[in-house]
């Protein structure tokens, strides 16, 4: 395996990490917005309350590792996904002050006007990054030199929008599923209930997307079933899937949110299959692609890269197990909660 | 509307507003590495609170720089294209190892730091807060390297055929001539903050008379730690780093010196003002021949002036100029300060002398902008490069992005910034108002 290919993995690795870590953590903020009880805001506030900047440092590390291994990549989508990427970057500075901000006056309507704030900007991101994704699978107008021709109209269509109504939901049912295990009574109920109704819309965008992409990306799909990965990938996925809703009834959480968890990442996985070894299919010609090897840096940047990502991310890995591991179980509300 | 301009405009406007945060949150790390070091090992309760009050600043201004901090590691992608594909085999490296090895650590310790109170024991709670001044710290390291490569490249070569600089020594690039001296003054800027921060909020509440015996052992920890940090700013680091400047990038030295032509035995000019028609300086107050003798240890030793260089490569002068002066006037300003604040502190006086404490309070931000300053003579004394002497930045905006997208990101930028600052401040006053908590009892034996 060459290091573009190692690279193109880890990348991929690092966007798993943090859809699935930030993934409930943006769920938890859609599902805030429809949360009347103060008590159980307050829960789901200080659910993600120690945790929710870790994960968003998976998202801060993605962007520097693109912009370090894959500099054409970083450069040519983020600049052409520009007013895109503003309003998640809007959404995001919103979402994190508003944890910090919202308990510290006792009134409320600001109380109220943070957890719009904290709503809005989690909902935003989980629609617009998989609208990102839809519009990297259909591929974007990349023209012989590599320069983005199209505008910010050029990414709304149906397809890429029909991608993030999908991630809205996928990462709201995420939330639930993390909710269930934080939160007590009537709240975890509730969430329970959500968290199949929410699965069942899940599973018909996720077929309807996949019927789709065949009319839409057909170069996707391109030898894809003589893949042996495919199949395992696929295979671990419907298993992961189908997890989901037996473990929720039968309310064995943890292992539900496992699945959820791996539902995502599979996905993510498949995705990176399809596209392999095309990062941006271009949408112009399928030559002008940007692709793991006209896009990336020197050999000797990805492999001192690699050092430092195998230095690095066993660190990384073992202060998320801790943190996750100290605040565990259900959210008890004290003098030190937001 | 000028791109160039406009995304020149947008970066230094968020860089500006993101780096208010960063220097208070390293600074006052480690001041809560030494309060909570005291509050553990002498079982000081007070000492415990002092580190819960100001940890919680400490986790505000924190997702503060967060929030803003996301927005830097995009935008040079969004805005900066051209550069981000020409510097990228180097620039992205050091970003990506930042978030590995830096922001992780942080991140996640702050988690525990805050929240964790009374849940750990309070040795895996001390450890966390260090963990925290490390990671601040490491991350601060990782974002010098990269600026710092831009001032003063290193470990690279050209590609003529791909058009972009690509690494040939990652050693060379990470310690490139600026990178260390760049690192150590601009954390002591941050420690100075973080002393003055403290101080500051202690000295409140001395003249308020409230919390009294909260406020003094929060304020000597910050005289001392403030006083150590002001004097090494001055002397050795500023000194060194005025000198790294002077050998690797004489253009920058030129101007933020107000050197309109080359001399011999170069005056250290403690007073004037640059204006345009002719380009000179009025009021000129000098002393000759000390600025050779500090860089090159010779009174008569020549330092180049803006003349030796190519009008085309000449950065503005009034900017950097201005910039870096009123940068020294307020590191002097704060080595006096704490100096009287330590003598006052040793005759025990301090805690009835209101003159002192309301000017402890009131400096507050001043440190902060004197990092502004600072960074501010560093990155306009760098043009018309971005990268010193490889890519202009004018060549080096997004070429897909329209100008009429730059604008309404800056004036939404611009607005949330407004707000978000005008909050930081209000929830801080708030905050400080309401004064410390009392501890639990976990949080007192746990």
């Amino acid at each position: 395996m060459d290091l573009n290919t190692i690279w193109f993995i880890l990348i991929g690795v690092l966007i798993i990490g943090y859809a699935i870590l930030d993934g409930f953590d943006l769920g938890v903020g859609v599902l805030h917005l429809f949360t009347k009880d103060e008590n159980e805001r307050r829960i789901n506030i200080n659910a993600i309350g120690p945790v929710w900047d870790g994960n968003e440092v998976w998202l801060i590390t993605g962007g520097g590792a693109l912009f370090a291994a894959f500099p054409i990549v970083y450069a040519t989508v983020f600049s052409a996904f520009y007013l895109a990427l503003m309003l998640v970057l809007f959404a995001l500075i919103f979402r994190a002050v508003s944890l910090e901000f919202r308990g510290k006056v006792d009134s409320p309507k600001w109380r109220r006007a943070w957890d719009w704030a904290f709503g809005l900007g989690s909902l935003l991101p989980a629609v617009l990054f998989g609208v990102a994704i839809g519009n990297i699978l259909r591929g974007i107008p990349i023209d012989s030199t590599g320069t983005f021709t199209g505008n910010f109209f050029t990414l709304l269509n149906p397809y890429s929008i029909l991608v993030g109504v999908m991630s809205l939901v996928l990462f709201t049912m995420h939330g639930a599923i993390y909710m269930t295990m934080k939160s007590e009574d009537e709240q975890k109920m509730r969430m329970k209930k959500l968290a199949s109704a929410l699965w069942i819309g899940f599973v018909v965008l996720y077929t309807l997307i996949s019927i789709y992409s065949i009319f839409e990306a057909e170069f996707l799909f391109e030898g894809i079933l003589s893949n042996v990965l495919f199949w395992i990938v696929f295979i671990v996925l419907l298993a992961a899937v189908f997890t989901i809703p037996v473990m929720v009834k039968a309310e064995k959480f943890g292992r539900a949110f496992l699945a959820s968890s791996v539902t995502i990442g599979c996905m993510i996985g498949l995705m990176a299959i399809s596209l392999y070894d095309r990062f941006v299919p271009s949408s112009i010609d399928l030559a002008y692609s940007l692709t793991i090897y006209n896009a990336s840096s020197t050999q000797r940047t990805l492999f001192t890269m690699l050092i430092i990502a195998i230095i690095g991310m066993p660190f990384v890995i073992g202060y998320t197990i801790i943190i996750y591991r100290v605040f565990k179980g259900k959210v008890v509300l004290d003098e030190h909660s937001y | 509307m000028d791109e160039v301009l406009l995304a020149r405009l947008q970066f230094a406007m968020t860089i500006c507003f993101h780096f208010i945060f960063p220097p208070i949150t390293i600074g006052l790390a480690w001041l809560l590495v030494v309060v909570e070091t005291i509050g553990w090992k002498k079982k000081s309760e007070v000492y415990i609170k002092i580190g819960k009050f100001f940890g919680k600043l400490l986790a505000l201004t924190f997702a503060v720089g967060v929030a803003t901090g996301i927005v830097m590691e995009f935008q040079f992608g969004t805005n900066w294209s051209e550069y981000s594909k020409f510097v990228g085999d180097i620039f992205g490296a050091p970003l990506a190892a930042e978030g590995i090895f830096a922001f992780f650590l942080e991140s996640c310790f702050l988690g525990l730091y805050i929240f964790g109170r009374g849940k750990v024991s309070k040795g895996v709670h001390w450890f966390s807060a260090l963990m925290v001044a490390v990671g601040s710290t490491l991350s601060a390291f990782w974002i010098l390297v990269a600026n710092s490569w831009m001032q003063t490249p290193a470990g690279y070569t050209y590609n003529a055929a791909s058009g972009r600089a690509e690494l040939t020594n990652f050693w060379e690039a990470v310690f490139n001539p600026s990178t260390m001296i760049r690192f150590f003054h601009t954390i002591d800027a941050a420690l100075i903050c973080g002393a003055f921060f403290m101080a500051g909020i202690a000295a409140y509440y001395l003249l308020k008379k409230q919390h009294v015996e909260f406020a003094k052992p929060a304020l000597k920890v910050a005289v001392i730690f403030g006083l150590i940090a002001s004097v090494l700013e001055l002397f050795p680091l500023g000194d060194e780093h005025a000198r790294q400047v002077a050998y690797t990038q004489p253009e920058k030295f030129a101007v933020i010196e107000g050197l309109y032509t080359s001399k011999n035995g170069a005056p250290l000019l403690l007073f004037g003002y640059p204006v345009d028609n002719p380009p000179r300086l009025i009021a000129p107050i000098e002393i000759p021949g000390l600025l050779s003798l500090m860089v090159f240890k010779d009174p008569n030793a020549r330092i180049k002036g803006l003349d030796e260089f190519p009008e085309d490569e000449r950065p503005p002068i009034w900017l950097p100029f201005v910039s870096f002066h009123n940068m020294v006037i307020l590191g002097m300003y704060f080595i006096l300060v704490m100096m009287w604040a330590s003598v006052s502190m040793y005759r025990k006086k301090i805690w009835e002398n209101k003159m002192l404490l309301r000017i402890l309070m009131w400096s507050i931000p001043l440190p902060v902008i004197a990092c502004q300053l600072g960074w501010i003579a560093a990155e306009v004394g760098r043009q018309p490069w971005i990268v010193y002497k490889l890519l202009r930045t004018s060549d080096a905006v997004s070429v897909t992005v329209p100008a009429g997208n730059i604008l309404f990101s800056i004036i939404i930028f611009g607005l949330i910034y407004i707000l978000l600052g005008v909050l930081y401040v209000y929830i801080l006053v708030k905050k400080v108002k309401h004064g410390p908590e009392p501890l639990s009892e976990k949080e007192v034996t746990a």
